[in-house]
């Protein structure tokens, strides 16, 4: 309590002592004949702030990009329709920084060249339908590329080809875990509803015992995938709505508890290539320094070092879900078909995990 | 343009007649320039300090996570057990910090504020066509904006399932403490908004159509009225919308149907629900959510709009264009709602058609960022605060605009959807370009509203802290977003993926409390000049339109005399022929003079 209002106490002071310091700047003015309305110096100081602020505009813009530049995800896509999103990523970043650029100069320099002077007239010019024409007309062009390119791109993600026999694959969503059902041998998932759900038989996904699809259906909470197999999922959540973000492979659907929703991919990196990649072995190295520093600063507050960080693809949910939001996560796994089989031959299949 | 009302006959004798107490002109005032003072302190000020107060607590828990923090321990008390942030009150300050800004800061106290304090003033009108449903509006506005600081303090804490509130996490009480009581305040208090915001804007949508004075056709009206206008026929189409959802959502909370719920476990047992969908919920909710963004941003472009003519000396760009764009803009939110739903598990086509109109937005909003960079082509500009603000805003609402080009499309989104990127979009374009016309407009028209003029120095430190902090904040976010890091995460501890992020962050935090503090320096000289400012001239900022042919000095009714009739267009400054850089639009049309805009 007596630190509570220590804290109130301060936060006040520093308030009131921020308040003074404006209070001394401001009656420092007084004299000077202040009509509180823009003149020519304030033109003039504003005016050069303004081409100050388009230069920390530009170098905010190369700062981010030499220091954050190799954060995004804009390489290292592990999905077959990774790089399309990329490349559409790519163009349409290119797009915004030249407008960015020119734009942001054209309206800092002319709030800078024609700061007000006393005595000068602006020039009466109210209307051009040329110029109006032309700046409706570029970005409808430009646009109707974007929207071109990134419908083929969305429809080549979103359709489902059944031609290719995807491996099916259930992601089941709950407060605040995931779980994945494979449909086994037969690669059909059996019929499922949360209102099957019998936790003393260890029917935790609502399972219906007496499909004959069922029986061979696997539980798991690692995902495994194999290489270069399409997988389609179908998504289903048993009490909120979850988001299933698979950030490396350009993946994300919402699970909405009453309906199964879908999406499909095929991963073309198993996990043990991706960490062997340089921009991955940089990124691991570069991570794991922080985590070393980090681990110091807790050992001498005697608390656990961090453990070591090893790259691994996530599944993790993206839609606001409650408390433990912030750490509903599962592992992906990528491998070859062959370590993908022998991992499966170990499940235990439905029929059998039941009390 | 006959749609002018001659409003001479019957405003005479509003305007000489009873005698004011303190209560009818301080608290249950009919005028509409005392209640756009009280949108102005209640929406603009307190919740704004408020919804600032939260955001950088928001910022200190992701900078520096589930650690000690004494501001933690002094404001949130006992959710901040042993001063670390609980992960639930977390979720609760996002959610209210979301609602605060987006509703009561940026559409109650902007739309509140300046529509009410300008349409009457700036198409001649003695004053709203209805003094009452506007103070009505007021007070009801007043109410929820108590009924939304009092769920702070019920047993189980405030909304805390997002601005949003997408059911079932906001429908279920076991699956959140904040979906209990807190909840049901967060409906109440926002069902009375928005009956206050429909009140609001029904007056201001009858107000422009009846009440303009002679010679004020709607060609002739300032960019800040249509703005205004198109704004409350935005918000008269939509609300309502949002008010269908939530007694929808009440009535499955409450009574046991299943709109939005179906085949519900949680906690151990089965729930009755059965038929319902969310996804119905997200399209009802954004019906409203989108156009939302442009009842916030519409206000404060055409308020801009109005400074950027005043103080370039010269007439705003395009005028028609600017018209024809508001009109399209306002026609083009209503059917882009569905680029929030993406990956809400909708039909696929259906995201093609909300790509397409939704990049078919940028189109109109290009026009309008273009036409404001030409107005200021060959200019002389006067740098007032409040100018500085309008040039800030341009600038937002470009960079912010121009990530919308991502995030409208489709494909793009599947990757940033949810994650920082779409923050720091929305913060810029809608956020920070509002904020910076809300300031823009307070500096502008301080004059007008307390008799006394605002303090320049002050404005012009406020304004440059404000806007370099604003991009340190927001334009890194868009990157550690691209990185695939999910916003409204407590922490981000447990994914050594994010580890690279961190630094960033409090970077960012470190901006966002500069920012903080740099507000102060506003509230001093806004406070302060209420009460010392320098006394106002008529017409400060030597503009062209009515509200400065007023007294100084308030009076019910506006003008002393008759209703000033009007000759011209809003934007004569600098016209040729004439001596001054502005021409009023009393002023009638000299002989052989051209309206040289059409």
């Amino acid at each position: 309590m007596t630190t509570t209002l220590l804290t109130i106490i301060i936060v006040l002071f520093v308030a009131v002592a921020i308040w003074q310091l404006i209070k001394i700047f401001d009656l420092a003015q007084v004299g000077a004949s202040n009509t509180q309305i823009a003149d020519d110096k304030d033109n003039k100081m504003n005016g050069y702030l303004m081409m100050g602020f388009l230069a920390f505009i530009y170098i905010i813009t190369i700062l981010c990009f030499w220091y954050l530049g190799d954060l995004p995800l804009m390489s290292n896509s592990a999905s077959e329709h990774g790089p399309g999103i990329d490349s559409l990523m790519a163009i349409s970043m290119v797009v915004i920084f030249i407008v960015q650029t020119v734009t942001q100069f054209l309206l800092h320099y002319f709030a800078f060249k024609y700061r007000g002077e006393k005595g000068r007239k602006a020039l009466f010019y109210a209307d051009n339908n040329t110029l109006e024409a032309i700046w409706t007309g570029i970005p409808v062009v430009v646009l109707a590329g974007l929207i071109i390119y990134g419908l083929f791109t969305w429809n080549d993600i979103m359709n489902v080809d059944d031609q290719e026999d995807p491996l099916v694959v259930e992601l089941y969503a709950q407060q605040f875990n995931w779980k994945a059902r494979y449909g086994g041998e037969d690669n059909v998932l059996g019929k499922a509803n949360v209102r099957l759900i019998d936790l003393d038989r260890a029917n935790i996904l609502g399972v219906d015992e007496g499909d004959l699809n069922a029986q061979d259906d696997v539980i798991v909470t690692e995902l495994h995938l194999p290489v270069n197999r399409p997988v389609l999922f179908k998504m289903r959540s048993q009490d909120v709505l979850h988001s299933a973000y698979m950030p490396h492979f350009r993946a994300q659907m919402n699970c909405v508890p009453g309906m199964v929703t879908q999406f499909g991919f095929t991963p073309t990196v198993t996990t043990a290539e991706m960490r062997e990649t340089e921009a991955m072995k940089e990124k691991v190295l570069n991570i794991n320094k922080i985590r070393t520093e980090k681990s110091k600063d807790l050992t001498l507050n005697g608390e656990e070092p961090l453990e070591p960080y090893e790259f691994d693809y996530l599944l993790i949910c993206n839609k606001i879900c409650g408390k433990s939001h912030y750490n509903m996560q599962m592992k992906i796994i990528v491998e070859t078909e062959e370590e993908y089989n022998a991992w499966m031959a170990e499940q235990t299949t439905f029929a059998k995990s039941l009390n | 343009m006959s749609a002018t009302v001659d409003t001479h006959n019957h405003d005479d004798h509003d305007v000489h007649h009873h005698k004011e107490t303190f209560v009818t002109k301080y608290i249950f005032s009919q005028d509409h320039k005392m209640i756009a003072k009280q949108y102005l302190i209640t929406g603009v000020i307190v919740m704004g300090i408020i919804g600032i107060l939260m955001s950088l607590m928001i910022r200190m828990q992701i900078a520096w996570p589930e650690q000690q923090n004494a501001v933690f321990k002094a404001l949130l008390g006992k959710w901040a057990p042993e001063g670390v942030m609980d992960a639930d009150i977390y979720l609760a300050l996002v959610t209210i910090h979301g609602t605060l800004m987006v509703f009561f800061v940026l559409t109650a106290g902007l739309s509140g504020t300046f529509s009410n304090l300008l349409i009457p003033l700036q198409i001649g009108a003695r004053d709203m066509a209805s003094g009452f449903l506007n103070m009505v509006s007021y007070w009801l506005f007043f109410v929820s904006c108590l009924i939304m600081i009092l769920s702070f303090f019920v047993e189980m804490g405030p909304a805390a399932a997002g601005w949003t509130i997408y059911p079932p996490l906001s429908a279920l009480p076991m699956a959140q403490p904040g979906s209990g009581t807190g909840m049901t305040l967060w409906l109440v208090s926002m069902a009375i908004f928005i009956a206050s915001s429909l009140l609001g804007s029904l007056n201001y949508i009858v107000t422009v159509i009846n009440l303009r004075t002679k010679g004020m056709s709607m060609t002739r009206m300032p960019l800040t009225i249509w703005a205004f206008f198109i704004t409350a026929v935005i918000g008269v189409i939509s609300f309502p919308v949002l008010l269908s959802a939530a007694l929808l959502l009440i009535m499955d909370r409450s009574f046991g149907t299943s709109f939005f719920l179906s085949d519900i476990f949680i906690q151990g047992e089965v729930l009755h629900y059965q038929g319902g969908s969310p996804v119905l919920y997200e399209h009802l909710f954004w019906f409203l959510g989108h156009p939302e963004v442009y009842i916030v941003l519409l206000p404060a472009l055409g308020i801009t709009s109005e400074i950027i003519a005043t103080n370039s000396r010269k007439p705003i760009f395009g005028y028609r264009a600017m018209i024809l764009s508001i009109l399209a803009i306002a026609f083009l939110s209503t059917i882009v709602w569905g680029h929030h739903m993406f990956v809400s598990g909708m039909n696929p086509f259906l995201g093609s058609v909300f790509t397409f109109t939704t990049l078919l937005i940028a189109i109109p909003s290009a026009v309008k960022a273009f036409n404001y960079i030409t107005t200021l082509w060959k200019g002389n500009l006067q740098m007032n605060p409040a100018m500085l603000f309008s040039i800030g805003l341009v600038s937002t609402f470009i960079t912010g605009g121009l990530t919308g080009i991502i995030l409208g499309d489709s494909a793009l989104d599947i990757n940033v959807h949810d994650t920082y990127f779409v923050v720091a979009h929305f913060h810029l374009v809608m956020g920070i370009s509002a904020l910076y016309g809300v300031f823009a407009g307070v500096y502008h028209w301080f004059p007008k509203m307390f008799g006394r003029m605002m303090n320049k120095k002050l404005g012009y430190l406020h304004f440059w802290i404000t806007a370099v902090c604003a991009y340190g904040v927001f334009f890194p976010m868009h990157f550690i977003g691209m990185a695939g890091l999910p916003r409204r995460y407590y922490t981000n501890s447990n994914f050594p993926l994010f580890d690279d992020t961190a630094d960033t962050q409090i970077v960012i935090t470190v901006f966002a409390l500069i920012a903080g503090v740099a507000q102060l320096i506003f509230l001093y000289n806004f406070f302060s000049s209420i009460f010392y400012g320098k006394k106002a001239p008529q017409n400060p900022w030597r503009s062209t339109t009515l509200e400065w042919t007023t007294p100084v000095e308030h009076i019910h009714g506006n003008w002393p005399g008759e209703i000033p009739h009007v000759y011209r267009w809003p934007y004569d400054y600098s016209k040729p022929g004439h001596d001054e850089d502005f021409v009023p639009q009393t002023v009638p049309m000299k002989e052989g003079e051209e309206e040289l805009h059409h």
